[in-house]
């Protein structure tokens, strides 16, 4: 009986008793669920496209984020470090493009698995000979991006703290998400994509060149990897455990379906806020640190019942 | 980039594409030189921790080379091996070098400190674990070929509460206070559990623990959510890596007093509160040595190496750094040692079996000190046949937004707390690992 008290009940009285810390913890798991969304973007982009599902994504960001500070530490106005980055991250989706993509074509999935395997060792050790092992801090100021906190009272002692560089996040995020959503719906790149993405061979049909259209979704998801890796960079600093991260979204795939964009950022949210009640309320039950399995436990109830994950396609094959 | 960087990047891409992966500094072992490998990583989610160290305990044997001509007149041939902090990797840098006669061992992880310790006394080479590794083994009796000297992990914890409870106003008043400890959850992390849970029920304070895995360095918000909640009195950390310029990244954002905000001396790095900015003011750190370059054997190192570009330091700041110059006492330690094995032995080129012995009478002295150009640099360390640690002095330094401050007197560890729980751990350890050798080596002391 009292275990039931603890699980059902008592969770909710803390919840209610502590307003202030709860909508803390709602909004750390926002902030976390969108850094998570970022990630999964990424991912979903790149298998949208092509079918991989590109296990370099994380050292991308690790990748993005050193060459951004690393060329701002060599002299460059942060700014046009910012641009040269941007285009860093141009220049490695070509190169994929060339010459790990387009020699593989029509090769089964996992050799495309494997590539993406050997791609992100091939980065590891890259950026550590270019920009050297030790962690870096990120260029936040220089950035212009916001370093302060704002705190709000809740109730007669609470205090729910905001910090800017959290809400800086939020809107990027936003910003990001939108601005995909625009032009995979609105260009005609983006139509072409989505093209690609239905079926290859129709698409190329029609004189959509798939190399064109693959190195473009590797230079959205570098895009994507960039501004993730700013934003966490800032929250920790930029180090190669950062690309550890990046395995946080692979519940987010699982929950959300790995070809839906509107499933990355809601799967993001849910991961993220679920795992942090979780973790706060339930978790000093079992002694806490649940958090770690924890999403994956959420993905797999819903994957119990939405195997192709919340908005994912449904494939059936028939027999 | 300057052609010394990109040698440098070579030789990391070359590390890291490598399994294991050792770099040379004197060229092809020779039979008239003293080879010191050490276990070392530049790279991976710990080179934060590693490299400043790496490059001090490096540029502290080339400045003896460079300077002296090495140690008694015989070179140290100093080689690397990249571990990237993995036990696994770690186990395979010693096989790959123990071969070439090395005179001990610096594993610098305490994964690959205990799983070396088993292989040390079949192989005669002795293991340094400065300051970190198995807390027992500072029990000579039972574990005559490790050394982790100046104090071990359960040593610091006792002190790190001993200055809790001066900061309280005595150690009665820590009764009903709250102790939080953060913690990499791996060996290293769990080491001083046992010392903070016996004093916990001696003293009569709560200790609260967070786990941080590994893989969750970087993203360390829940845990501090919960250091919210509980409003402990005081943290303490046990961190390495990126997971310690994160919680005080974490603690400056849940507005925990920083002053009351305690890590290892492994987090205490200068890069680890650097990039807090001032909201890192107050953090402090347990440490046993100074910083800074203000002492002639610091200045031998600019001389001779920095400045004649022999150093793998990315900028002449980084020297005096504290955990650069945390290697620098850990080589002095190796360069003592090997010196004294010459004394003992009369010997030029010592062995490992020689080396145990110049460890175990090390007597590093204030005369001592001094005559190494480290006046004042470190309290007098001992090492006796039965004390392979010590249990030394500490003290806790204080971040003031730019460098390390001293910010207590020298704090002795509880003896009277730890020496029991050393003896019952290192009976626990031999049983547990039966047939455990028994002790044949004669004391050197």
């Amino acid at each position: 009986m009292d275990l039931l008290y603890a699980i059902l009940v008592d969770p909710f009285i803390q919840m209610w008793n502590g307003p202030d810390f709860f909508i803390q913890v709602m909004w750390e798991g926002f902030v976390s669920g969108v850094l998570y969304a970022l990630i999964a973007l990424g991912f979903v982009l790149i298998f949208k496209a092509s079918g991989v599902f590109n296990f370099a994504q994380g050292i991308m960001v690790v990748f993005a984020a050193l060459s951004l500070v690393g060329m701002h530490e060599a002299g460059v106005p942060a700014w046009l470090a910012l641009l040269l980055a941007i285009g860093v991250m141009a220049v490695l989706a070509i190169t994929v493009e060339r010459f790990v993509m387009r020699p593989l074509v029509n090769q089964p999935e996992i050799i495309l698995l494997m590539a993406t395997i050997g791609l992100t060792y091939f980065l590891i050790g890259f950026g550590e000979f270019v920009f050297g092992g030790e962690p870096k801090t990120m260029i936040t100021k220089e950035l212009g991006l916001p370093t302060g906190s704002t705190a709000f009272e809740v109730g007669e002692r609470g205090l729910v703290i905001l910090q800017h560089i959290d809400i800086a996040a939020m809107i990027m995020a936003i910003i990001m998400v939108t601005g995909l959503a625009i032009f995979f719906s609105k260009t005609r790149i983006g139509r072409a994509l989505r093209a690609v993405a239905d079926d290859h061979q129709a698409a190329l049909s029609v004189g959509i060149s798939l190399h064109q259209i693959w190195a473009i979704v590797w230079f959205a998801s570098g895009i994507v990897a960039l501004t993730t890796g700013i934003m966490w960079g800032a929250k920790s600093d930029v180090s190669f455990a950062l690309q550890f991260v990046a395995f946080k979204a692979l519940p987010v795939l699982i929950l959300g379906g790995f070809t839906s964009i509107p499933g990355a950022i809601v799967g993001g949210l849910i991961i993220g806020i679920g795992e942090k009640l979780g973790e706060l309320y339930w978790g000093p039950l079992v002694g806490g640190g649940i958090e770690s399995w924890l999403a994956y436990m959420i993905a797999l109830i819903f994957l119990l019942s939405r195997p192709q994950g919340l908005f994912g396609e449904k494939i059936i094959d028939r027999v | 980039m300057k052609l010394k960087s990109l040698l440098s990047g070579i030789a990391l891409a070359a590390v890291a594409a490598a399994p294991v992966s050792v770099m040379p500094t004197t060229g092809a072992l020779a039979a008239d030189e003293i080879y010191v490998p050490l276990l070392t990583y530049r790279t991976g989610p710990y080179a934060g921790s590693g490299t400043p160290i790496a490059n001090g305990m490096r540029d502290y044997l080339t400045m003896l080379n460079e300077r002296d001509g090495g140690i008694g007149g015989v070179k140290i041939n100093i080689e690397e091996c990249e571990t990237g902090y993995n036990a696994q990797k770690g186990v395979e840098c010693y096989e790959a070098t123990k071969g070439k006669s090395p005179v001990m061992y610096n594993p610098y992880s305490t994964g690959i400190t205990l799983q070396l310790i088993p292989k040390a006394a079949v192989d005669k080479i002795p293991i340094l674990s400065m300051g970190y590794g198995l807390s027992a083994a500072a029990k000579g009796d039972a574990f005559p070929w490790i050394f982790n000297m100046p104090t071990t992990y359960w040593g610091q914890a006792s002190a790190v509460i001993k200055y809790i409870g001066n900061e309280v106003g005595g150690m009665d008043k820590l009764k009903g206070k709250t102790v939080g400890f953060i913690y990499l959850d791996v060996g290293y992390g769990r080491e001083p559990i046992p010392v903070f849970e016996q004093l916990s029920e001696k003293f009569g304070y709560t200790l609260k623990k967070y786990p941080v895995p590994g893989k969750e360095m970087q993203n360390q918000s829940s845990q501090w959510l919960n250091v919210r909640r509980d409003r402990p009195d005081y943290m303490i950390m046990w961190g390495w890596g990126a997971m310690n310029p994160t919680a005080i990244k974490e603690a400056a954002k849940t507005r925990f007093p920083m002053e009351k905000f305690i890590g290892v001396w492994w987090s205490g790095g200068d890069d680890d509160a650097r990039p807090a900015g001032p909201a890192a003011k107050g953090y402090k750190s347990v440490n046993f040595h100074a910083t800074g370059t203000d002492f002639p054997a610091l200045q031998d190192i600019l001389k001779h190496v920095v400045k004649t570009g022999k150093s793998q330091v990315s900028d002449e700041s980084k020297v005096g750094e504290n955990l650069y110059n945390r290697g620098v006492i850990n080589s002095v330690m190796i360069a003592e040692a090997i010196a004294n094995a010459q004394k003992i032995t009369g010997k030029k080129v010592v062995t490992g079996e020689d080396v145990r012995k110049g460890l175990e009478s090390m007597n590093l002295s204030a005369d001592r000190l001094k005559a190494i150009g480290l006046d004042g640099f470190t309290n007098p360390i001992q090492v006796t046949c039965k004390n392979h640690s010590g249990g030394h002095p500490v003290y806790i330094q204080e971040w003031d937004g730019k460098n390390w401050k001293r910010a207590s007197d020298d704090i002795t560890p509880m003896a009277d707390v730890v020496g029991p729980l050393l003896d019952k751990a290192a009976a626990e350890y031999t049983t547990k690992n039966a047939p455990w050798p028994k002790r044949t080596e004669a004391c050197a002391s």
